[in-house]
């Protein structure tokens, strides 16, 4: 899976830059590392990411989106969704594709419908309900907002929530409201295309989720400090 | 290696009516500069680039301004540095690469003859002109030349007037030179008049000019970047605010709070915050990137021309930047605009007049000979300004002005709410009782035609209405209510009368100094809504782009009314090759006739167009990052 996504990104950055042909509506990409952090500064050798892709044009892409955390320098989740995006209004994407979660083991695919855009008041919202081969039923949201103290200092609230509708005991996921995280991270543009950033994130878990959650010796919820930085080119 | 291997000394290079020496065209191509320094000083600036501090003011954040609103600049010493003008019958101008340094970094324009801007181009009304353009460079090339009537073929847009010059090819543009004024060519292909491929035309009258001047200087605005224009492009595509470093900020809201408390200020954002739209938003490409230069020359540079005391100074301006909008002013000194678009208007006097992208106006001044004037291009959204002097000495320095506050658009900019502003023009709209038509052109009883779309000189009587095409993902806002704000300066300068006392140019200033050459009445009414996307960064007209749109087709000979509505916040300079736009601001008898007409975001606009010239025609915005969709052929058959 790593290396579909490695191949992928790769894709991406070798895919000649059309945006010189002189048409209104060049093919260009765009490779967006949102999240790219430390978690727990100083405690363990804990990373997550968070990227997304696109190649295409003004209303038509293909998107590549991918996150996940390792701990100790293991990967400990991963997922990677391959996405055919089309404009369907002004601030609206309909995403349609494929998620495959590499870990944790054994892996888990699903079908993908989602919805990406702004909302008003300027919420970047991303909602996909994800269909597995086991018929599980999966929905995530995910809200952004960008507040801006300066021209260069942003701060940026975040909630994304999981919920299934089946219990999944080996990817350790319960039916119901799953787990909710909440960040708050505060970026510095150097540019507009480089942010060195820091954060806090809360993570809680909820009904079976939790129930697995203390099965294995795992904490409900945490609180961590985040160091990262945010990159689109 | 710096485009000039030699020095011309030459008392004044401005342009005066009397200087009409034989130069040949190639002496011509070379950089002219009055040597005002020493040998030594100047061989020293031959051998080396002249390392510029990058003219970065208004670019950093906000705060810096209340700080210090001008920091001291060293400028360099004034230096007159012309523009090479050629003039005659029969013109060879080369388009080739160039190294340029305007930002302290070495980069490769386009420009023709080495020149940039190009050469001024002189000629004389009625004059028959020859001129080969030879493509040096790797890519298709083409020379539009902007604002004259001439055979389409003579146009010089790929694809319509003919296929573009192919590189290492010339091609031999002929055609005899009917009218008189300032007009200016460029590239009309790849982004080739971004990177410098834009120069001045200058076309003396055959009859005694109407204007009274002694001394004409042509000062071309244009707007430079050190980035390759195709990654702008992209990055707009990606990041649609990505040059827009006037961003409201929690300090703003904060400040509106304490003023206007919670609730107002949430249902002053309510409208913007729904649309998901930036009341910042002024100009796409700003001085993030953009060097603004006056005569290919930067701010800290500052192009010099010289005048003599009790001199009446004729300035041609010509807007050929890609992206900008500029207000311009020259502090204590009274504009007389006498020409807009080339064509002679009836003079009147103003201390700022904002002239968009390809537009071009005359003015008169007659500047005090006691100390330097400083000429001052802002920006429309402020983010940095072209900058020139005026002084009967070189060794007077002109004090530099302050920039005005940056604009913010308000609900009557996106076509809603017109509370505030009402047009004072009795334009031809359902309900007014056309008193102000009565005196210019008293309506025919029976001519139920002519009631139905509107008188001409005073704009549509139709209700506006958008289009299906208009609603989809590429279209992100309709103005519901576009008013004619043919009297308002707009965004930024519509307040200045009010708070500076200064009179600003408004489009209900311009009357043409000869009557309405074809009087007729419309026949017809076409309505074009400029639309977009903002955030996608797509534009079109009626919601289609040019590559899916058709012809709007004109019947040789007829008169019609092209009314333009824009359904965008930005502002959109329309150009119409060809043909004149003949501007309806109210004047039936004397109505104006431009080339490029601003359209005010959330406004309308009309224009008579005589479809007197057979062909395809371009039209189209003149913002370059607009102009790849938001275009039409017009085609006379």
């Amino acid at each position: 899976m790593l290396r579909l996504s490695i191949f992928l990104i790769g894709l991406f950055l070798i895919v000649p830059s059309f945006a010189t042909s002189m048409t209104d509506d060049p093919i260009l990409t765009m490779i967006k590392v949102d999240q790219l952090e430390i978690i727990d500064i100083g405690n363990r050798n804990d990373m997550a990411w968070d990227l997304q892709g696109w190649i295409g044009q003004d209303l038509n892409k293909l998107w590549l989106k991918t996150e996940g955390e390792s701990v100790n320098s293991e990967i400990e989740e991963a997922e990677v969704q391959l996405l055919y995006s089309r404009a369907v209004a002004p601030y609206w994407d309909a995403q349609i594709g494929w998620r495959h979660d590499s870990q944790p083991s054994p892996t888990r695919d699903w079908l993908v419908f989602g919805i990406q855009g702004l909302a008003p008041y300027f919420f970047e919202t991303d909602i996909a309900f994800f269909i597995s081969d086991s018929g599980n039923i999966g929905l995530r949201t995910q809200f952004e907002y960008e507040l801006m103290l300066s021209q260069k200092w942003i701060l940026s609230p975040e909630l994304e929530a999981n919920i299934f509708t089946k219990s999944d005991a080996v990817a350790g996921t319960g039916e119901g409201l799953s787990d909710m995280s909440l960040g708050l991270r505060l970026r510095y543009e150097l540019k507009r295309e480089f942010a060195p950033y820091i954060g806090i994130e809360w993570n809680k878990r909820f009904g079976k989720t939790a129930d697995f959650a203390r099965e294995e010796n795992e904490h409900i919820s945490n609180f961590h400090w985040v160091m990262g930085v945010r990159v689109w080119f | 290696m710096y485009g000039y291997s030699y020095e011309i000394e030459v008392q004044s290079l401005a342009i005066t009516t009397s200087f009409y020496a034989v130069i040949s065209g190639e002496l011509l191509s070379q950089v002219h500069r009055v040597n005002i320094k020493s040998i030594s000083n100047n061989m020293s600036e031959l051998m080396t680039p002249i390392t510029r501090r990058r003219f970065v003011l208004g670019v950093s954040s906000a705060l810096a301004y209340a700080v210090s609103p001008w920091p001291k600049l060293s400028f360099a010493d004034t230096q007159p540095a012309n523009i090479p003008t050629i003039q005659g019958h029969q013109f060879n101008l080369d388009i080739g690469y160039k190294a340029v340094n305007f930002t302290g970094k070495e980069r490769i324009a386009t420009t023709v003859n080495g020149s940039l801007p190009a050469p001024t181009l002189r000629w004389k009304q009625g004059q028959l002109v020859t001129l080969n353009v030879t493509n040096n460079l790797n890519e298709d090339s083409s020379i539009h030349w902007h604002g004259m009537i001439l055979p389409t073929e003579m146009d010089g847009v790929p694809g319509l007037s003919y296929t573009g010059i192919k590189p290492g090819e010339t091609y031999k543009y002929e055609f005899e030179v009917n009218q008189s004024g300032t007009y200016w060519y460029h590239s009309h292909s790849g982004y080739q008049e971004q990177t410098g491929v834009y120069g001045a035309i200058v076309i003396d009258p055959a009859e005694p000019d109407p204007v009274d001047y002694d001394r004409d200087y042509v000062m071309v605005l244009s707007d430079w970047t050190d980035e390759d224009p195709a990654d702008i492009y992209a990055k707009l595509k990606k990041q649609s605010h990505y040059y827009n470093t006037r961003e409201r900020t929690f300090s703003d809201v904060w400040s509106e709070v304490k003023e206007k408390g919670v609730a107002q200020t949430l249902r002053d954002r309510e409208m913007w915050n729904d649309m998901r739209m930036s009341d910042r938003d002024i100009s796409d490409v700003t001085g993030m990137t953009y060097t603004f230069l006056m005569n290919g020359q930067t701010p800290e540079q500052s192009w010099t021309g010289l005048f003599n005391k009790g001199e009446k100074v004729r300035l041609r301006i010509i807007n050929a930047a890609a992206m900008t909008l500029f207000d311009v002013r020259i502090p204590d000194v009274k504009m007389t605009v006498v020409a807009a678009d080339g064509q002679s208007v009836e003079p009147v006097t103003v201390d700022d007049f904002r002239i968009g992208v390809a537009e071009t106006y005359d003015i008169i001044i007659e500047p005090e000979a006691d100390k330097a004037h400083a000429i001052f291009a802002q920006a429309i959204d402020r983010s940095g300004f072209a900058y020139g002097v005026l002084t009967p000495d070189l060794n007077m320095k002109a004090e530099l002005p302050e920039l005005d506050p940056t604009p913010i658009l308000t609900m009557a900019d996106m076509g809603m709410d017109h509370g505030a502003i009402s047009s004072k023009l009795m334009m031809n709209m359902a309900g007014h009782d056309g008193h102000k038509m009565d005196h210019s052109m008293p309506m025919k009883k029976n001519d139920t035609a002519v009631m139905g779309t509107g008188l001409a000189g005073f704009g549509s009587a139709l209700p506006i209405s958008h289009q299906k095409t208009e609603f989809g993902p590429h279209v992100d806002m309709r103005s519901e209510q576009p008013i004619y704000k043919i009297d308002d300066p707009g965004i930024g300068l519509r307040d200045h009368q009010r708070i500076y006392g200064r009179k600003v140019l408004s489009y209900a200033d311009l009357h043409n100094l000869y009557p309405t050459s074809d009087p007729r009445e419309p026949s017809r009414e076409i309505e074009l809504h400029l639309t977009g996307n903002m955030t996608r960064y797509m534009w079109s007209i009626n919601g289609i782009k040019y590559a899916d749109a058709e012809p709007i087709n004109l019947k040789y000979g007829e008169r019609v009314r092209f009314t333009l509505i824009n359904d965008t916040m930005m502002n959109h300079p329309m150009h119409l090759h060809g043909l004149w736009s003949e501007l309806e601001t109210g004047d039936a008898k004397n109505i104006p006739r431009k080339h490029t007409v601003i359209v005010q975001p959330g406004a309308k606009i009309s224009y008579l167009v005589s479809a007197d010239a057979l062909g395809r025609w371009a039209y189209h915005c003149h913002l370059r990052f607009h102009m790849f969709s938001m275009f039409r052929e017009v085609r006379v058959s």
